[in-house]
């Protein structure tokens, strides 16, 4: 039986097909249509808001990013005689009020997951869990009114004090001395909208941490505070991240409980204490009511900048979830 | 491994079972028990447990010499696994556990009140059924990671580190890469990295808990090479489902059973003994195979 092969061809990869039965077809193609109209939705709001603000935006070219002049005027027929149209005041304070929002929020947040996860008890565990989850349900209107009538005297408080030590640094710098309806308070507001968010997404990344590593480090004599830096913060942090930029997308959409608070002034402001300001969706809810059709297309271009800019924001999520997401893992 | 077998053949015309897994116990150097061993050993007396209403472990006492290695079996279930947590204290972290007895490390009661569990897990150190090494760490950090958990500070840190690498036989397969991570070793160098961290801390007592259960036969067999090394110096006390490696390792064997009710220990014995005269019928059922 020992005859010598003969040289075989190495035969090229066989291509592999299945014919999938006719409920498989009509379940995927319910999948399918699914997962597709997000994509679709999303597409379609980028070239509505793209379509009626490309004239803005060719008309006024960068300038609409980096000018804060929003003035528009018509002679006695309703004809425009003169525009401007310019975000940068809006975009600044969009920024501004996300960032102190998520400054606070984040830490906030974070610990409030560590203690549900790690030191309640039980039933404390649940009852926390059905507050912050009632509170991202909470409507935002409520906020900005509490936030206008409850929040605004107290945190003034603070903004004086961090003016008052902190004043040296430019962020916190105060001139004129006007210290309601600031970015600050809008962020205080901001961040107590957000936190429900940070800290439900923190909560499921932390109570995923592996339990044989958790038991490995106990075993080698770690306080509870040890292990979590060890085992629990590695494993958590890039969604920790994730949640994080969650957060800030929607503070950087946030409408109504910014502009109940905050006084919108078109003037580039970066002092957060300082009260002058405005974001661009409570630009477009102030001028939205009484805008001219001519008008409601600058609204649109600002929409539509409004939007490239949380893209971007979650792209960058995106991209640091995945290089930190590894290594904890 | 080899040894074992062969003088499992040698005997084989003269002896009949279960006594081939008493030779594979005699085949291995016999020790007197203490030698360089820290501490006085380890006595548990009394010890129950429960999860919730279930009573899963009635009283158990058993001693253990300091420089012994005592090896625990029985079939699945019978809270073997229970026991030695109750030992370095981690049992408590499952909720709704609850123990009573003492366990008396030196003589002192790890459970008596205002006792620091973090130093009790210090002395009695633990290995676990699936390797886990700290992915995020590197080889290096893994081994001293006890140390920065228990904030301890140590002055030559290299020389612990080569050292405690050696003492779990991993040194000469990891010494170009210490800083690779924990995660890009095979499953058996990762168990052994598990060792050598546990034994950074310089513990007493080690627990292993089915060290060698997710591991292939010559990972095995470093490992069991590793814990014949370690038994100079300490006390440890395994989990085990292979009564060959029962054989091949321990000084003292206990078996444990579980017949509906709370796991029980049924024997304790020099672990020659309990393979050749088993005192209790449901022992020598046990380790001649004829159940569980």
């Amino acid at each position: 039986m020992s005859t010598i092969a003969p040289e075989r061809p190495i035969p090229a990869p066989r291509e592999l097909t299945t014919e999938p039965r006719f409920s498989d077809k009509v379940f995927r193609a319910v999948v399918t249509a699914g997962g597709l109209s997000s994509l679709i939705i999303l597409g379609l709001i980028a070239i509505f808001l793209g379509y009626r603000g490309f004239e803005i935006l060719r008309s006024e070219g960068l300038n609409f990013l980096t000018s804060s002049d929003w003035s528009i005027s018509t002679d006695d027929a309703g004809n425009v005689t003169e525009s401007h149209f310019g975000i940068a005041a809006m975009l600044v304070g969009t920024i501004l009020c996300s960032i102190v929002a998520v400054a606070i929020a984040l830490p906030v947040s974070v610990f409030s997951a560590l203690f549900m996860n790690f030191y309640a008890p039980g039933w404390l565990k649940k009852i926390l869990i059905a507050i912050i989850d009632m509170m991202a349900a909470f409507p935002s209107i409520l906020y900005g009114i509490w936030g206008f009538l409850v929040l605004m005297p107290s945190v003034e408080y603070w903004a004086k004090l961090l003016n008052h030590y902190f004043g040296w640094l430019p962020f916190f710098k105060l001139h004129p001395y006007v210290v309601t309806r600031s970015p600050f308070v809008a962020g205080v507001v901001l961040a107590i909208m957000i936190i429900p968010i940070i800290t439900s997404v923190s909560r499921e990344i932390f109570s995923q941490a592996p339990l044989d590593r958790i038991q490995a480090a106990y075993a080698l004599g770690a306080t509870r505070w040890a292990m979590i830096k060890a085992v629990v913060i590695p494993h958590g942090k890039s969604g920790v991240i994730g949640g994080a930029m969650l957060g800030l997308g929607r503070a950087m959409g946030e409408t109504v409980a910014v502009y109940t608070v905050l006084n919108i002034v078109f003037q580039i402001n970066w002092q957060v204490l300082l009260g002058a300001g405005g974001n661009v969706a409570s630009l477009i809810i102030l001028k939205f009511g009484e805008a001219s059709p001519y008008e409601i297309k600058a609204l649109m271009a600002a929409g539509l900048v409004l939007f490239l800019l949380t893209l971007i924001v979650n792209a960058i999520a995106e991209l640091i979830v995945r290089t930190t997401g590894k290594s904890g893992r | 491994m080899n040894e074992s077998h062969e003088s499992e053949k040698e005997n084989m015309e003269t002896t009949t079972r279960p006594s081939s897994l008493a030779d594979v116990a005699n085949a291995k150097e016999q020790k007197v028990p203490g030698t360089r061993a820290m501490g006085t050993g380890l006595e548990t007396r009394g010890i129950h447990a429960w999860f919730g209403n279930n009573h899963v472990l009635s009283d158990v006492n058993l001693d253990f010499a300091a420089g012994t290695v005592t090896a625990l079996i029985g079939p699945s279930g019978c809270g073997k696994s229970t026991f030695i947590r109750t030992i370095n204290r981690m049992h408590e972290f499952i909720p709704g556990a609850a123990m009573a007895g003492e366990v008396l490390l030196d003589g002192k009661d790890v459970y008596a009140p205002g006792t620091d569990v973090t130093k009790i897990r210090l002395q009695i150190g633990m290995v676990f059924q699936k390797p886990n090494p700290f992915p995020s760490m590197t080889i290096g950090e893994n081994v001293l990671s006890g140390l920065k958990l228990s904030q301890q500070k140590v002055s030559n840190k290299d020389e612990l580190l080569e050292e405690c690498l050696e003492r779990a036989g991993l040194w000469n397969e990891v010494k170009d890469r210490l800083g690779a991570h924990g995660g890009s070793l095979s499953g058996g160098q990762q168990q052994r990295l598990c060792i050598a961290r546990a034994l950074a801390v310089r513990p007493q007592v080690l627990l292993m808990d089915e060290p060698c259960s997710a591991l292939d036969p010559g990972s095995t067999l470093r490992i069991e090479e590793t814990i014949r090394h370690l038994s100079d110096t300490m006390t440890i006390i395994i989990v085990t489902h292979n009564m060959q490696q029962a054989a091949r390792v321990s000084d003292y064997t206990a078996f444990f059973l579980s017949d509906g009710g709370p796991g029980q220990m049924i024997e304790a014995s020099p672990t020659s003994e309990i393979f050749s005269r088993p005192r209790d019928k449901r022992t020598e059922n046990y380790v001649t195979g004829r159940f569980g």
